[in-house]
């Protein structure tokens, strides 16, 4: 067992926990914010993306001991059924999902993709490496190829981003 | 996943240290590929040490006029920097070429490096494989081998080296620093970094017992026109079925190094040397002594194909 203290959604969270509890496994079955989802549990799908230090990752990669002091944003941090965040609603707007349960995971990557492209970082489909990356449906696509949607919303969820980013969809 | 310890580690030499003196420790930075096959019992660390607090995180510019990548700097950093975006073209678009965004914001470039070599075979722990369990045989010859190695192979191991960005930092001649146990560093060329499989596949790098990654170092810039061209199944986040890395200058002469062919990235001095005389002399000597088998013989005149469309470009 191990003690941790990170901070999720805001509030200061202390655990103790075997060694071997990813972070989604802390949040799911220890802190229960549940929005968060497994899927592959491997990396593979993203349905587990949350962000971490302003970062996206795989919460199902990491282990919970590794986050000492970081600042954890989770689904259930971007907003609420009553004050949805932008992206929630352009969503919910786009039909952006169908059965829900990459939902989650897709809105917290997609929340920092937005942040990544207005950091000026490139991506595959970037054309010039040193350019400010271009807000396309080819950029999105690339970017949100982590985050896998098995009912094929993708076109819904491209509209829906691009929406919030302030383009036409 | 089997238990272990765990610890944070307060200094390169201090983690090496422990890494020698605790039986059966890993390091562990990003952790996506490690825990990946913890959780299929294919890692069975007793001990983690997490170097993740450790400040080698910085790109510095060296008295050479090159660049310092600590062993800690996010494979989503590196790609992003605005030096490596100019001067170094060819590993930015690798390293955007390979895993997804979540996985480059988490992985490193010591433990890109350091990724094990694979195969489906090595994932499934009901078949035999040399590189899991050494001298169990080898599931993938004789069995579905469409992504695996053409040159450099042994009756022992047929996998192929997944980075994308390792083709680069070959390309680039890149150096490995290290330390060790005993406190002492030493520098690797990365050409010497990763091994062939010969008959112990299981060893895939040439780092002692111990020994710790501090930075990988960039010799200064080269020049010329960068491209790297990935073939895959999907458009993006899979394996290279064979990549090409080139730096091609004005006068036609350049450097070309291979991706998914081979248990490390391939380079050959003499194909390098054939650079201004086109793609078909190039890969005669890149594919020389080439020994595919039936399911995938066609990356060899893939490689021809995709050279040629990327030495095309490079003059375009």
């Amino acid at each position: 067992m191990s003690k941790v203290t990170f901070s999720v959604n805001g509030a200061s969270r202390e655990l103790e926990l075997d060694t071997r509890t990813t972070l989604l496994d802390a949040l799911r079955e220890h802190l229960h914010l549940t929005g968060t989802k497994k899927g592959c549990d491997h990396g593979q799908c993203g349905a587990c993306t949350v962000i971490v230090e302003g970062r996206r990752i795989n919460s199902c990669l990491t282990l919970a001991v590794m986050h000492q002091g970081d600042s954890i944003t989770t689904i259930e941090g971007l907003g609420t059924p009553a004050n949805l965040h932008p992206m929630q609603a352009a969503f919910v707007k786009h039909d952006g999902f169908q059965c829900g349960y990459c939902t989650p995971g897709q809105i917290c990557s997609a929340v920092a993709v937005l942040g990544e492209i207005k950091a000026g970082i490139p991506s595959h489909v970037s054309a010039d490496l040193t350019a400010q990356p271009e807000l396309t449906a080819a950029e999105l696509r690339e970017r949100m190829s982590g985050n896998i949607c098995r009912c094929g919303a993708y076109s819904n969820i491209v509209d829906a981003i691009t929406e919030v980013a302030g383009g036409k969809a | 996943m089997k238990s272990f310890t765990y610890e944070r580690a307060h200094s390169p030499a201090a983690a090496a240290a422990a890494a020698a003196r605790t039986q059966g420790a890993k390091f562990i930075a990003g952790g996506t590929n490690l825990l990946d096959l913890m959780k299929l019992e294919i890692e069975t660390p007793a001990h983690l040490i997490d170097v993740n607090g450790l400040a080698l995180d910085k790109i510095e510019t060296t008295a050479e006029g090159g660049l310092r990548i600590g062993a800690l700097v996010r494979n989503t950093d590196l790609a992003a920097d605005a030096r490596v975006r100019r001067d170094y073209g060819l590993l930015s678009r690798a390293l955007l070429a390979g895993a997804s965004g979540q996985l480059r914001n988490k992985a490193t470039t010591a433990g890109n490096l350091l990724q094990r070599t694979r195969c489906p075979y090595f994932y499934d722990t009901n078949q035999p494989c040399n590189k899991r369990q050494p001298g169990s045989g080898c599931a993938a010859i004789g069995g579905f081998s469409r992504q695996h190695a053409v040159l450099g192979a042994s009756e022992a191991c047929i996998a192929t080296h997944p980075s994308d960005m390792a083709v680069a930092m070959i390309a680039l001649d890149a150096t490995v620093e290290t330390v060790r146990p005993d406190g002492t560093t030493r520098s690797i060329p990365i050409a010497a970094f990763h091994r062939l499989p010969g008959d112990t596949p299981q060893v895939e790098t040439a780092l002692s017992p111990g020994e710790f990654i501090t930075a990988v170092t960039l010799p200064k810039p080269v020049g010329g026109t960068h491209i790297y061209h990935k073939v895959r199944d999907r458009a993006s986040y899979a394996f290279a079925l064979i990549s090409v890395g080139v730096i091609v200058q004005r006068d036609g002469t350049g450097r070309v190094v291979l991706g998914g062919v081979a248990h490390k990235p391939w380079r050959v001095a003499g194909a390098d040397a054939e650079m201004p005389r086109g793609a078909k002399a190039v890969t005669e000597r890149l594919l020389s002594g080439a020994k595919p088998t039936r399911e995938n013989a066609f990356k060899l005149p893939l490689v021809e194909r995709t050279l040629g469309a990327v030495l095309r470009q490079a003059r375009s």
